[in-house]
């Protein structure tokens, strides 16, 4: 029997490691997406680069299996964005993200957001050098998403309610999902919008700009 | 599905641990996993058949020990086990605490080998 000790995903640890670092130098604050297909993950981004553009200096990776649609939708906005094709793989790893801007001046950026592919169980594994990952959960999608999903809520730092305009259609019971995210994890912070009303819009621009002092200050609470 | 992407790294590296003891024949891997790590242990041992296959781990056997989560109570000034799966709150009093300590492992920790 030889002991090994070692991390399953240390390439990928490793790799992320080494972006979080040049991110870090570069001044760029990164934000990554994860939720399930149709959260609205492109939706919110659309809005979020539309008006972060205004004072700053912003840019978007999306992650899909195929298609470029969501970087076309996403390039409505104005800002610079390129799309990460899977093939087959139902999340992103660092290895794809760090190729993905190679050719990107990172120090051109002050914010840089990477939507991952939509899947609530893969890309919880993979960390890729992110200051800041929000799961999104739409209010369509039913109170016990994060009973069924726990991990996904272990690894990110902030969970956005999605799709608040449709709520009382959906007729979801907020305050069992509120639970329900306290639950897997205790102390999150959660947001509540709306892409298309721009309620709670603002809060969360606020929120993503704020410094990382005020980050940890709101985890705490 | 990720496990083929973690079986694929787990066979990564056992083949660089193996390098460093020059020979042999990779008999089991054992491996930790968490229960919260998100990574299901039959799709695991399913997918690790498939990324050993050509390889010097081809035949070998994984064994998988899962592992609980725990999380440190501030009330208990102590690490404990969770009441239920997968809420955060102490077995012992209760309360809820976002301090997880155990359960996210993803590790290989030995390997034994046939010279």
């Amino acid at each position: 029997m030889v002991e090994v000790r070692r991390k399953v995903l240390k390439e990928n640890d490793l790799l992320a490691r080494r972006l979080r670092d040049r991110f870090q130098s570069a001044g760029t604050r990164v934000i990554s997406l994860v939720s399930s297909p149709g959260s609205g993950k492109t939706t919110l981004l659309e809005r979020l680069l539309t008006d972060l553009r205004q004072d700053n200096r912003v840019a978007a990776l999306v992650g899909d299996l195929a298609t470029e649609n969501d970087a076309a939708r996403l390039a409505r906005s104005g800002a610079a964005v390129k799309q990460i094709t899977t093939g087959t793989v139902c999340h992103l790893d660092a290895g794809m993200v760090e190729r993905a801007l190679s050719d990107w001046p990172l120090e051109e950026l002050d914010y840089l957001f990477i939507e991952n592919v939509g899947n609530l169980v893969c890309p919880s594994s993979f960390d890729l050098g992110e200051d800041l990952r929000l799961v999104l959960v739409s209010t369509s999608e039913g109170e016990d998403k994060p009973l069924k999903y726990p991990t996904i809520f272990n690894t990110a730092d902030v969970a956005v309610i999605t799709k608040l305009d449709m709520a009382e259609a959906a007729g979801i019971d907020m305050d069992l999902l509120v639970q329900n995210i306290h639950g897997v994890r205790p102390g999150m912070p959660i947001m509540k919008v709306s892409a298309r009303s721009g309620r709670g819009i603002s809060e969360l621009e606020q929120f993503l700009t704020s410094t990382r002092a005020d980050l940890k200050a709101a985890y705490v609470q | 599905m990720h496990e083929l992407s973690i079986a694929l790294s787990i066979v990564d590296g056992v083949i660089e641990e193996l390098d460093r003891q020059k020979s042999g024949q990779v008999e089991v891997v054992h491996l930790r996993v968490g229960r919260m790590s998100g990574v299901d242990k039959d799709a695991l041992t399913f997918s690790y058949g498939v990324a050993c296959e050509g390889t010097a781990l081809a035949n070998s056997r994984l064994l998988i020990e899962e592992i609980d989560v725990a999380i440190f109570c501030d009330v208990c000034g102590a690490e404990r086990l969770t009441r239920a799966f997968p809420i955060l709150t102490c077995a012992e009093c209760g309360t809820a605490s976002g301090r997880l300590v155990r359960g996210e492992e993803l590790e290989i920790i030995a390997m034994e080998i046939t010279a």
